[in-house]
């Protein structure tokens, strides 16, 4: 079973959310997802400035036998980028939930966090998935 | 039955195995209504001694003596070793090396085939090839759309010295998208991009075209070209012959920018090496890029990696990119390469060497320049670029030209590619070009011959009247 | 070893570079290479030898049985090739005069007529270079005809290309690069569209569908008429692709089915080299509302006389996909073949594709292998699923695939189509021996033995080939894609 933080918040397409003090939200994806996809070759994350509609393709994912889209989760503007993934994407892999973040993203909501997917709801998500 | 080997016994024994009675059972699941009643047009089935006549008969019906015609095939001497070996059957019926460890022949070779274009176009990536010089220009133009984050307008400037079907095939594939090919005119005296026409302010483009040589024969001033794209963080893409690149400066040197030099992606026709003229076709168009942008090139791309023990082998790489695992956010639609016409460049490239394609180059460009100096003696015949070239040159006839190249047809010798249909001001414009394939004796011969014909279509133009009694 | 590092700095092939003296240059200093590109300085043996050896470590159908699902992978006949490169035909230059070029010209206008009969369709292009490429003509057409309704006005609502989930991954990727939007449509559990879904995501949107038939999962889409029906009815046109021809050649013409459009892959069905991944040529043929709108050139007859048509007589085409005529090397191949199969011929080879496919998959489910559609005819190709193999042995597909090859057998198609866990798509086509096909199902049962009883052996083969598993990850994360000196 894949581990599932319980402070972070979740969307259906495998992203994990954490709050910051200044108000931006964390995005990555979760152990799940890195499970599925297999060793991570490559990330191709977004820049700095960049402004996403919830749901809009925001950064790139990709294994040896597949790439998979990330997904923004709320309407916002990306503020940090996650560039040791560039050069060492497996961090992904090692940890998820840690070194392994994307990008951060300023939202336009601020209440958009806690309009997303809690940890138990996620983890029913993946075992429905799994049956 | 031609190529199928069953015995009636075996027939049998299968469909007992199966539990039907005769073939016909196994198509049971196909509605009734959809069976075709078979096929009316298809003629009966001939043995190979048969289809042999005819398509000897066929092939002998076509052949000529002598070929002046360029404009993106180009006739080179082929060593013969070089078809031996590319149509072994272990390269001819192989596929796609999917499974890369019963496919390591080809993969080698496709390693060394993308070293030797990233070496000879000096640049730092090579793919393992695309369809041809057209569609490979098509695919860099979406390349650069995806690879300039900088730019947004979707815009592409493309000079009218590209090759005029290469930009043909560019709209017809990139249109659908939005993307803008924005012309950019030639400047009537050198048949070259009017450095100083360009703007001082284009506004945001993405990317900018430059041919080398260009359509014409022409050589364009690739390093202003260049430093002006580069200036207006718009990228720069090569249409180049390989062939020419053994004379001339490579795309991946272009500029004097001291910041960033050379093309951003480079593509072109591979034809020139060591693939026979075959009426356009199957070639193969090539591709190179920059490193960063190697995960937006469009096709296969192989890579040197270990296997189990730590010994050396090769492999399909960067496939997330493809449609087969991307499927609708793929770099391009495109499965194939055109293995088979790699091969043989690659094992060309591999025989001729560095000296044998300069050697092949240089000789071109000498014969084109004799050819010129033959036909500018020639009355009723100017050449009407007076830029450096090549191995092409324009001509413009005082006489209608169709007639000449039909008569020329007549008498065995493709004359070379009409102009006016691509470009209505170049009407009466014949281009030529005379490879390395071509004698001194040759080309004086055709000199001769067309000047013979010039001389009689004239007098047929304007009969001498005959003298009243 | 690399052909560079056989190379020695001045050793020149004189018989491959002969030299005149006193050259002409006129190219300009600036413009000149200053540098010599990395090519091999070898000798022509050493060139020959090199890739004579280099051939020698691949699989090809000349030299295994390669049942490569959905890859129609037969025997390429030599006549074809021999024939295709009479010199007449091979030097022919592109810009020679229609009037100098008629024997060319009438092969690719009977190949023209023979393709039209074998799909039922009104017309046929032969400009395409690829099957991607004439799927790309297709749905160009596509939108080419939706733009022009209207009286010219154009149909803009049509933005979406249905794909069943089953196709493969160049439908979707093609319908992007017209800039459609896809759409999914699920398969049923016998392998079917689901017609529900079908009828729930049409619509006034709906641009059109691409099919395959018989599809991906080696089966016949029985409800194809009604199919078709659906997506007329809401204003779509039907795009076949022509993957699987090989299954109904001359039994069923994708015209009949309903198809507005459909390309053909000539190096599957008509059996033209598939030369280590090309050239391919992949021809559309059309419905008559659409043959306006055809890629060029085409060929025409006009009083026994043959002539190239362009974008100058057919102003409402797709325009032109080649800088010339498109990969007429690889038609002139298919249509050699086409005249050696003859109508008789085209028929045999569905029939004894499909008695390959069907033996096989009777044999192996007889020997214990999980058929994926047991309930269902086989086409020219079915899947097996090793999902349990995978769950209760450790041993997955791709370990079954790289053991085959120590068996000296080409694998099938692995893990595709998407929608089958651990699948292996097996296609034999019509030009193998029942011999051969018994011995590629022994060793198949030889495989499921040895992942009884020593499963080490399959999870690391291959152990024969010239190297062993390839380090996947490492080659995509530490790029080295030319080579650079040691």
């Amino acid at each position: 079973m894949s581990e599932i933080p319980q402070d972070l918040r979740y969307t259906k397409t495998h992203e994990w959310i954490m709050k910051n003090d200044e108000g931006t939200l964390t995005v990555g994806i979760t152990d799940h997802a890195q499970g599925l996809l297999g060793d991570l070759v490559f990330i191709e994350a977004p820049e700095e400035g960049t402004t996403f509609q919830e749901g809009d393709d925001s950064a790139v994912v990709e294994s040896v036998k597949a790439a998979s889209d990330v997904y923004a989760p709320v309407d916002g503007e990306v503020t940090a980028s996650n560039e040791a993934l560039e050069d060492t994407p497996e961090i992904i892999n090692n940890d998820p939930f840690g070194d392994g973040w994307i990008y951060k993203i300023k939202p336009e909501d601020s209440g958009a966090f806690d309009a997303l997917m809690d940890a138990e709801a996620y983890k029913e998500l993946i075992e429905s998935a799994d049956e | 039955m031609p190529f199928i080997p069953h015995t009636e016994e075996e027939v049998k024994s299968m469909l007992e195995v199966i539990g039907v009675e005769s073939i016909e059972d196994l198509f049971d699941e196909i509605p009734e209504n959809l069976r075709s009643e078979g096929l009316t047009k298809v003629p009966e089935g001939l043995t190979e001694m048969e289809i042999g006549r005819i398509m000897r008969a066929r092939a002998d019906q076509d052949t000529y003596r002598l070929c002046f015609a360029g404009g993106g095939a180009y006739e080179h001497h082929v060593p013969a070793a070089v078809w031996e070996i590319t149509t072994r059957g272990e390269f001819y019926s192989a596929y796609t090396p999917y499974q890369a460890e019963a496919s390591q022949g080809t993969l080698q070779l496709l390693y060394e085939y993308q070293t030797m274009m990233a070496s000879l176009t000096a640049m730092d990536v090579s793919n393992a090839s695309l369809y041809d010089g057209a569609s490979a220009l098509a695919e860099a133009v979406l390349m650069a759309v995806r690879a300039n984050r900088k730019s947004k307008s979707k815009r592409v400037l493309m000079p009218r010295t590209v090759n005029p079907a290469y930009r043909k095939v560019a709209y017809n594939i990139v249109h659908n998208q939005g993307i803008v090919l924005e012309e950019l005119d030639y400047d009537v005296t050198s048949g070259t991009i009017d450095i100083n026409s360009l703007p001082d302010e284009p506004g945001d483009f993405t990317a900018l075209v430059i041919p080398q040589p260009n359509y014409f024969g022409s050589l364009e001033e690739v390093d202003a070209l260049t430093d002006w794209a580069h200036q207006h963080k718009a990228l720069v893409i090569a249409v180049v012959n390989p062939m020419s690149l053994a004379m001339l400066k490579p795309p991946g040197e272009w500029g004097n920018d001291s910041d960033i030099t050379g093309a951003d992606i480079t593509c072109g026709e591979g034809q020139p090496l060591g693939i026979p003229l075959s009426s356009g076709g199957p070639y193969f168009g090539f591709m190179c890029c920059r490193q960063v942008y190697v995960r937006q090139m469009p096709g296969r791309i192989i890579g040197r990696t270990v296997d189990l023990d730590g010994k050396p082998g090769f492999s399909l790489t960067l496939q997330a990119r493809e449609q087969h695992i991307r499927r609708s956010k793929a770099t391009s639609n495109i499965c194939t390469n055109q293995g088979l016409l790699v091969t043989a460049a690659t094992i060309y490239m591999a025989i001729v060497g560095p000296y044998g394609l300069e050697n092949t180059a240089a000789q071109s460009h000498n014969n084109t320049q004799l050819l010129m100096s033959e036909l500018d003696k020639l009355n009723g015949v100017q050449r009407i670029f007076n830029s450096a070239n090549f191995h092409e040159a324009v001509f413009k006839f005082d006489l209608p030209l169709s007639d000449v190249i039909r008569s020329l047809a007549a008498q065995g010798i493709v004359a070379g590619v009409r102009l006016e249909d691509d470009y209505p001001e170049l009407g009466n414009c014949l281009m030529v070009c005379a490879t390395e394939t071509k004698s001194e004796d040759d080309i004086k011969g055709f000199a001769k011959t067309l000047a013979t014909t010039l001389t009689r279509l004239q007098a047929a133009a304007c009969p001498v009247q005959p003298k009243m009694a | 070893m690399l052909v560079f590092e056989q190379s020695r700095t001045g050793r020149v092939n004189a018989a491959q570079s002969a030299k005149k003296d006193n050259m002409v240059n006129v190219i300009p200093d600036n413009l000149k290479r200053k540098t010599r590109p990395l090519l091999p300085e070898i000798s022509e043996m050493q060139a020959v030898r090199h890739y004579t050896r280099l051939s020698q470590k691949n699989f090809s159908i000349d030299t295994h049985f390669y049942p490569l699902g959905s890859c129609t992978m037969k025997y390429n006949p030599r006549a074809c090739n021999q024939l295709s490169m009479l010199p007449g035909l091979l030097n022919r230059h592109p810009a020679t005069p229609d009037s100098s070029s008629q024997g060319f010209l009438a092969c690719m206008y009977d190949l023209q007529e023979i393709l039209k009969d074998v799909t039922g369709m009104y017309e046929v292009s032969l400009a395409p270079m690829a099957g991607a490429q004439g799927e790309f003509a297709g749905v160009a057409m596509i939108r080419a005809y939706h733009d022009a309704q209207n009286g010219g006005k154009g149909d803009p609502a049509r933005t979406e290309i249905l794909v069943p989930d089953a196709a493969h991954g160049t439908n979707p990727a093609t319908a992007t690069m017209c800039n459609f939007k896809v759409k999914e449509i699920p398969t049923n559990s016998d392998g079917d569209v689901d017609i529900d879904a079908l009828k729930a995501a049409v619509g006034p949107q709906t641009a059109g569908i691409m099919l395959t038939n018989p599809s991906t999962l080696g089966v016949f889409e029985r409800k194809i008429k009604e199919i078709a029906g659906i997506v007329h009815d809401a204003g779509g046109l039907l795009y076949y692709d022509g993957a699987n021809l090989n299954a109904i050649l001359g039994k069923v013409k994708p015209g009949d089915m309903g198809f507005d459009v459909i390309h053909m892959n000539l190096h599957k069905t008509f059996s033209t080299p598939h030369g280590g991944g090309g050239p391919g040529a992949g021809p559309v043929g059309v419905s008559k509302r659409l043959e306006p709108y055809l890629p060029v050139p085409m060929v025409v007859e006009n009083g026994g006389e043959y002539h190239v048509v362009t974008e100058k007589s057919r102003p409402q085409s797709i325009g032109r996909l080649s800088a010339f005529m498109g990969n007429t090397g690889i038609l002139l191949r298919a249509y050699i073949y086409a005249r050696m199969l003859g109508s008789e011929g085209m028929q045999r080879v569905a029939e004894y594709a499909t008695l390959n496919a069907n033996y096989m998959l009777a044999v192996l489910q007889k020997s214990g292998f999980e058929i994926a559609y047991p309930n269902r005819r086989a086409t020219h190709e079915f899947i097996v699923t090793l999902k349990k193999q995978a769950k209760d042995l450790g041993v997955n597909t791709m370990d079954f695939a790289k053991r085959l090859l120590d068996y000296g057998f080409h694998a099938p198609t692995t893990y595709f189509p998407l929608l089958v866990p651990e699948c292996l798509l097996i296609e034999p086509t019509e030009t193998e021996t029942k011999q051969e096909l018994d011995d590629f199902m022994q060793a198949m049962v030889a495989i499921q033995k040895e992942a009884e009883s020593e499963p080490e052996i399959v999870k690391s083969a291959p152990h024969t080939l010239p190297v062993r598993r390839l380090d996947d990850v490492k080659a995509a994360k530490e790029l080295d894609l030319t080579y650079k000196g040691e």
